[in-house]
Order: C-alpha cells, then sequence, then structure tokens
C-alpha cells in the first residue's frame, strides 16, 4: 500500500513542469488574451498533454489513457495556473461528436472546439423538463425541402448561455413517437435573429445561468447528430475518460482550508473561534469525511490503474461532496455569526458559498436523483421507472 | 498510484472470510452470546485462526512471527468486524504490538513466538476510572501495581497483561497478585473485566514510555476496521432484507423513503474505508501522520458504526428489534467500539489539538 505515483513518474512530471514553464505565463504577460491561451493550449496537444483522447485527425494528441499522467498534468497546470483547455460544455459535445457524427460533422466541428473558437452551450432542461428530462417540448420540424430544422421552445439553465456561440440540444422532431423515442440531438448556431439568451439571476444575485427562447430559430439539415428519433441514446456517449475524481475532491480540499482560515480569524469570546471546543469538535468532524473522501479516492483512482472494481464507492463522490460543501458552510455560518447577513461585509464569500452549496444538490442531476442511481448501481435496489430512475 | 490491497493481502483476507464461513455463522455467534453466565470468547475458532497464523502477522520474523505490518491485521479485523466473530484479537494484538516495540529482548523472546502461536492470550489494560483512556490519564505506577483497570479484553483468560501506567508500559504474568470481574458488558462477543491491582509485580518494557501513544493508536486502528466491517456488513444485511420483504404485494425496496435511508446508510459506511485504510498505512509508513489519522479513523468509524446498527433496526422494522435477529449482536459490538480507548468526541478533540489547531 502506497500513497504516491512512484518514482518512474518523476521524469515525466519534469518535462510536463519544464513544458508549462517555457510556455506560460505568455510572452506579453496577458493572461486573459484567447489568443494567448489557444496558442498554449495547441503547444500542449503538439506535447500531447492535453485532449489526450482525440485523435490527432481532428485536433487531439491521440495518446494511450494513462490515469497518472492525466493526474500529474492537471496537477501541474493548476499549479501554474495556466490553462488547461477545458471548456465545459465543449466537453461535453466532443465525445458525442466522436461516437455519433459524420467524417464531415467530425471534421467541420471538433478541432474548433478543441481551440476554443467555439463555445457550446447544453441545450437540455427546460422548465417542465427537469430530473425528468425526456419530457422535453421543444420541437425542430424539418422543412418541405428537407434543408433545414425550424425550431420552437425554451431551454433553461443553460450555463453561460450568453457566452456560447453554438448550443447542442435535444430537440422533440417526432411528435407522434413514444417520450423517449421522439426526441433527436441538433446543433444550433444560436447568434441569430431566432434566438433569445435572457440570464437568469441567481439567488446569490450572479448571472451564470441563461434562459434560452427558440421562435422559429433555423440550424441546416445537417446539424443533426446520430438519426433522427436516436437522440436520447446519443447523449449517453461519454469520453473514455482519464478522470481519477482527484480534482474534484481537491476542491472540497481547498474550501476546508479556508474554513481553518476562518475559524483560526475569526474571534469569539476573546480567543479565536477555533478554540471554541464546540468549533472545534465539528471542524474535526468534517475533517474526517473529507479524510475519508480523500483516501477511497486515491482507493478508487489506484483500483481504476490497476483495472480492479471500484465498488459501490463509484457513485457516491458527488453526494458524498454535496454534502460536505453544505456542512463546511454551515460551520462557516456558525463561525461568522452577524456576519453571515451582510452581503456587503468581508464575509461575503461565505454567505455566497452558503448558497452555492446548494447548486451542487442541482446541477448535474439532483442529489435525489443521484441517490436513485446510488440504490440502483451500487446496492443493486430493483429499477423502479415510476420514481425517476435511470432510464 | 498503489493504494490497494496486494495480492497477498486479498488472499489473507479470503482465507479468514472462508474460515469465518465454516465456523462463525450467525447462528454460533448468537451461541456463543447466549451461553449462560460470564460471556466468553469463542475458543474453537480462536484456535483456528491462530493455526491459520492470525496472531502471528504483527510478530517480527525474528519472533517466529510473519513481520507483516498493522493493515494486515486490520483487514483481518474488518472480517472479524463483519462476522461479529467471539474472538479476542482485540487486546492480543495490542499485547503483541507492545512487547514486539517496546520490550527487551528477554520480554520478546519470552513471549513473542508464544503469542504468535496463540498458546499464550495477551491483553492490555488501559483506562481508569470511566474515561481515562489516554497515557497522560494513566496514574498507576512504579513496579508494584495498585489501582484499578477498566474495560480489560479477556484478563481472566490472559497469560499476560500489559498494563499502562504513568512510567510506561508495564508487563504483569498470569499469577501474580490480581483479580479480575467480568463486566455485565453489552457486547458478548468480546468480554472484558474490570482488574484490581493490589501491590502486584509487574516489569517495565524498556521502550514503553516512547510507545504508549502509538500503541493506543493501533488500538484506534483496529476499532475503525472492525467498524467499517460491522458496519458494511450491517448495510449488506439491510440492503438484502429490502430486496426480500414484501408489503403492499410488492418488495419494499422499492419504496423510495427506505432506499434513501439505504443510500444514507452506505453512503456513510462505504466511503470511510479509504480513512481506516489511510490510517492503517500511516501506523506503518507515515509516523508524523499517525496519531491524527488514527483518531480521526476511531472517532469517524465508531461514529458510523453506531449509527448504521440504529438505521438497521429502523430498515428491518420489529425482527431488527428482536434478541434472535442479528442487528443487536453487532449494535452491541458498536457500542464497545464506541467507547473502547475513548469516545468519538474525545478523539476529534484530540485530532484538532494533533492538527495545531
Amino acid at each position: 500500500m502506497e500513497l504516491d505515483f512512484g518514482t518512474e513518474f518523476d521524469t515525466f512530471r519534469e518535462e510536463v513542469r519544464a513544458f508549462i514553464k517555457g510556455n506560460w505565463p505568455p510572452a506579453d504577460g496577458n493572461l486573459k488574451s484567447h489568443e494567448n491561451e489557444r496558442a498554449f493550449v495547441m503547444a500542449g496537444v503538439d506535447r500531447g498533454y492535453m485532449h489526450r483522447s482525440i485523435p490527432k485527425a481532428y485536433g487531439g494528441s491521440e495518446q494511450p489513457s494513462d490515469i497518472i499522467k492525466a493526474e500529474i498534468i492537471r496537477e501541474e497546470l493548476t499549479k501554474a495556473r495556466a490553462p488547461a483547455g477545458r471548456i465545459p460544455g465543449n466537453g461535453l459535445v466532443v465525445p458525442v461528436l466522436l461516437e455519433w457524427g459524420t467524417e464531415e460533422q467530425k471534421q467541420k466541428w471538433i478541432a474548433p472546439t478543441l481551440r476554443g473558437d467555439i463555445i457550446w452551450a447544453q441545450g437540455f432542461s427546460e422548465p417542465n423538463a427537469g430530473s425528468d428530462l425526456a419530457a422535453l417540448r421543444t420541437k425542430a420540424e424539418l422543412t418541405a425541402d428537407g434543408s433545414k430544422w425550424i425550431i420552437n421552445g425554451q431551454k433553461i439553465w443553460t450555463t453561460h448561455g450568453h457566452k456560447a456561440t453554438h448550443m447542442f440540444c435535444l430537440v422533440r422532431t417526432e411528435p407522434d413517437a413514444q417520450k423517449h423515442a421522439g426526441i433527436s440531438y441538433l446543433l444550433v448556431d444560436i447568434r441569430q435573429p431566432g434566438v433569445t439568451v435572457r440570464p437568469l439571476v441567481q439567488m446569490t444575485g450572479q448571472k451564470e445561468f441563461s434562459e434560452v427562447f427558440f421562435d422559429n430559430a433555423e440550424t441546416p439539415a445537417d446539424m443533426l447528430v446520430g438519426e433522427r428519433g436516436k437522440g436520447w441514446n446519443v447523449t449517453r456517449s461519454t469520453l473514455k475518460h482519464e478522470r481519477s475524481g482527484i480534482a474534484t475532491m481537491t476542491w472540497s480540499l481547498s474550501m476546508f482550508r479556508d474554513l481553518v482560515k476562518l475559524a483560526k480569524e475569526v474571534e469569539r469570546d476573546g480567543q479565536p473561534a477555533i478554540k471554541n471546543p464546540r468549533i472545534r469538535e465539528e471542524l474535526a468532524a468534517i475533517e474526517g469525511q473529507l479524510m475519508s473522501l480523500t483516501y477511497s479516492t486515491y482507493r478508487a483512482t489506484s483500483h481504476d490503474v490497476h483495472g480492479r472494481d471500484v465498488g459501490p464507492f463509484q457513485t457516491m463522490p458527488k453526494v458524498y461532496m454535496t454534502d460536505l460543501a453544505g456542512r463546511i458552510s454551515k460551520l462557516a455560518r456558525d463561525i461568522v455569526e452577524n456576519d453571515f447577513v451582510d452581503m456587503g461585509g468581508e464575509r461575503l464569500k461565505w454567505i455566497e458559498r452558503f448558497m452555492i452549496s446548494l447548486s451542487m444538490s442541482i446541477a448535474g442531476g439532483t442529489s435525489n436523483i443521484q441517490r436513485n442511481i446510488i440504490a440502483e448501481r451500487s446496492l443493486g435496489l430493483p429499477r423502479d421507472k415510476s420514481q425517476g430512475a435511470t432510464p | 498510484m498503489n493504494f490497494l490491497l496486494s495480492e497477498e493481502q486479498l488472499a489473507l483476507v479470503d482465507s479468514v472470510t472462508n474460515l469465518l464461513r465454516d465456523k462463525c455463522d450467525p447462528l454460533r455467534v448468537h451461541k456463543i452470546f447466549d451461553a449462560l453466565g460470564d460471556a466468553q470468547f469463542d475458543a474453537e475458532l480462536w484456535s483456528a485462526l491462530c493455526e491459520m497464523g492470525v496472531p502471528a502477522i504483527i510478530v517480527p520474523e525474528e519472533n517466529s512471527g510473519l513481520g507483516l505490518e498493522l493493515v494486515d491485521v486490520a483487514i483481518v479485523a474488518e472480517a472479524l468486524g463483519k462476522a461479529a466473530a467471539p474472538v479476542p484479537l482485540l487486546g492480543h494484538s495490542l499485547a503483541t504490538i507492545a512487547i514486539s516495540l517496546a520490550g527487551s529482548d528477554a520480554q520478546k523472546s519470552k513471549w513473542l513466538p508464544l503469542l504468535a502461536t496463540g498458546e499464550a492470550l495477551g491483553t492490555v489494560a488501559f483506562c481508569e476510572g470511566k474515561s481515562g483512556w489516554m497515557p497522560d490519564e494513566w496514574t498507576m505506577a512504579g513496579l508494584n501495581l495498585t489501582g484499578t483497570k477498566t474495560l480489560v479484553p479477556n484478563a481472566a483468560e490472559a497469560d499476560v497483561i500489559i498494563v499502562g501506567t504513568a512510567d510506561g508500559l508495564a508487563l504483569v504474568e498470569k499469577g501474580s497478585n490480581y483479580t479480575t470481574a467480568r463486566v455485565n458488558s453489552a457486547d458478548r462477543t468480546r468480554p472484558v473485566d474490570t482488574v484490581t491491582f493490589d501491590a502486584t509485580s509487574a516489569e517495565l518494557l524498556p521502550r514503553g514510555k516512547e510507545t504508549a501513544a502509538h500503541l493506543m493508536d493501533a488500538a484506534s486502528v483496529l476499532l475503525a476496521a472492525d467498524s467499517f466491517g460491522g458496519a458494511e456488513h450491517c448495510v449488506n444485511m439491510s440492503v438484502d432484507y429490502a430486496k426480500m420483504r414484501e408489503q403492499y404485494g410488492q418488495a419494499i425496496a422499492g419504496f423510495q423513503g427506505l432506499r434513501y435511508q439505504l443510500v444514507a446508510m452506505a453512503m456513510a459506511t462505504e466511503p470511510s474505508r479509504g480513512l481506516y485504510w489511510y490510517a492503517a498505512h500511516a501506523w506503518d509508513a507515515i509516523p508524523d501522520k499517525s496519531s491524527h489519522a488514527a483518531s480521526q479513523a476511531k472517532a469517524h468509524l465508531t461514529d458510523i458504526y453506531l449509527q448504521v446498527t440504529r438505521d438497521t433496526v429502523e430498515a428491518h422494522g420489529g425482527i431488527g428489534f428482536t434478541w434472535e435477529h442479528d442487528t443487536h449482536l453487532y449494535m452491541k459490538r458498536a457500542m464497545l467500539n464506541w467507547a473502547w480507548a475513548g469516545t468519538p468526541s474525545r478523539h476529534r478533540l484530540r485530532a484538532a489539538d494533533l492538527a495545531g489547531w
């Protein structure tokens, strides 16, 4: 049993470090420039450090899958605050194109997506189709000459909809077919008159999501990915990930470190809050939960690397981290006391976290839907469609 | 990254699990639990485990042992916890560790070969009063020990007792001047005694003082491992029952309220495996993290185990509340694990101190 990556990876880490040092920060010092970011990512692809699972023909670096190398690259990029070439929506559409796209679609869309020249938004959820996604109603009709689709309806919870240039969406194309069978997967340029993007203001006051309205919007017939009426299957593609779960776990760790710092900074009864036995004990209890997540993630990664079954833990990290984030933000609340209501005060970050931790229980599958998945896949409980089980 | 069990470790767990399937099914555990009079361990099972070499795992090779690590004992403890095995592994392993880390060459060569085969039974006497588990709370002193130690595993049967004292660790042999009284402990699978020493002659382990905290950490790791095994078994038992039990014309596993309860139990239990593994590994290989990890594992796992046994009763309904059902065996083991070596609350505060908060 050992926790480190093993010395055989030391050379690789040195190489990655040297590469980053030579290429980032950019010569002109402009960290925000898209051109600089693109140049860095392209150089990373040349070296085999980025877009590793994408074939060279479509702009990737086509490397053999290696969870540890991928993790080392991620760690070094994070340390240097260098771009990793990942844009959330883009990471979702590329695997779909690779599996279901025509050769022409792959050639046309993948490379510019990897470069970040196109930014994709996901158009799945609708006001009446949340967890029950297949209830979606946005419809697309093929024109009589068969040249284009005319789209009408509304999407919601579109992440960064106002930044996106294109959307991959699920639409109803076969109105007479049974629920799941009537859905198709379409690509749409959303910078067109028939599309209105309206940002949604979250309870934090921030605007990360949008509503997107289609009013006779158009997209060429060849923007259909996969067959008509097969969109539900199309969305089930995922890349052969090199993801280890370590990245998301690191996020919980850094939130916890901030909490410890807060507990040391804030005074209570004439001494740092961290000296208060109740706060101290709850802090240690949270740490116990965090350590469980941390080392079970290392265990899971090790099992992946060695081709062993991870077991029931596989489905658990998301809900576990959601609970953890809630528990962390509640202890922060107890520490800051009256500052908890002051949106203009020095503890705003923690007020926001108190709210943002809730978004984790919704985004990407609500915690209750996650629990259904854990019940079925990890505990082997019988499937139950009436209760929103995974199709 | 190799944070996983080796082929040899998997084989070890397999062979212990197979033995338990033969010799430690629930009927047998109930039989031992329900034996009239003072609680007793299962001598037949213990001797089979000794034959298999379980007590020799942590004994150094030069003292006729296998020279393996605490993590190897811990994965066996997990398997024993799963089966609620009525055997004295905890006290015996801790006595063995104490002598091999802190004993003189003479003490080692006298005791370790006997402990490795199980010819001699060892135990440890730590706690004074209701909560004096930690070395800085031990008040008995000198080479003539006087005082009382509580919750001592199988002191009546033990051939050698390692006693925590203000001077470090002392060794007391069977036949010396002490008396034992079996506690009417909830957990009848692992009997404990109150031991009264009265000018009892003892010998010190030369490196006892500096080993005491590390020894307590080993106790925490083994309790955490046992707790994981027990909690995981309770989750599995509850899941199986939900699939089989029918009400309103269907298996109750179909009811979302119960499903979410089962998920909550599994979510509390499964990820904690990594924590107990880490605590065992840190004890073996990362000295500066070892105490903190041990306290965290002890606090987290024993807390979860006790809660999961409560949830298991709920998941089973009335049958889970009966003496004939297995659940109470596990709940009572969880109760001992919770208290023994210090409560979760005390260990969390210790972890906070060790973290430098």
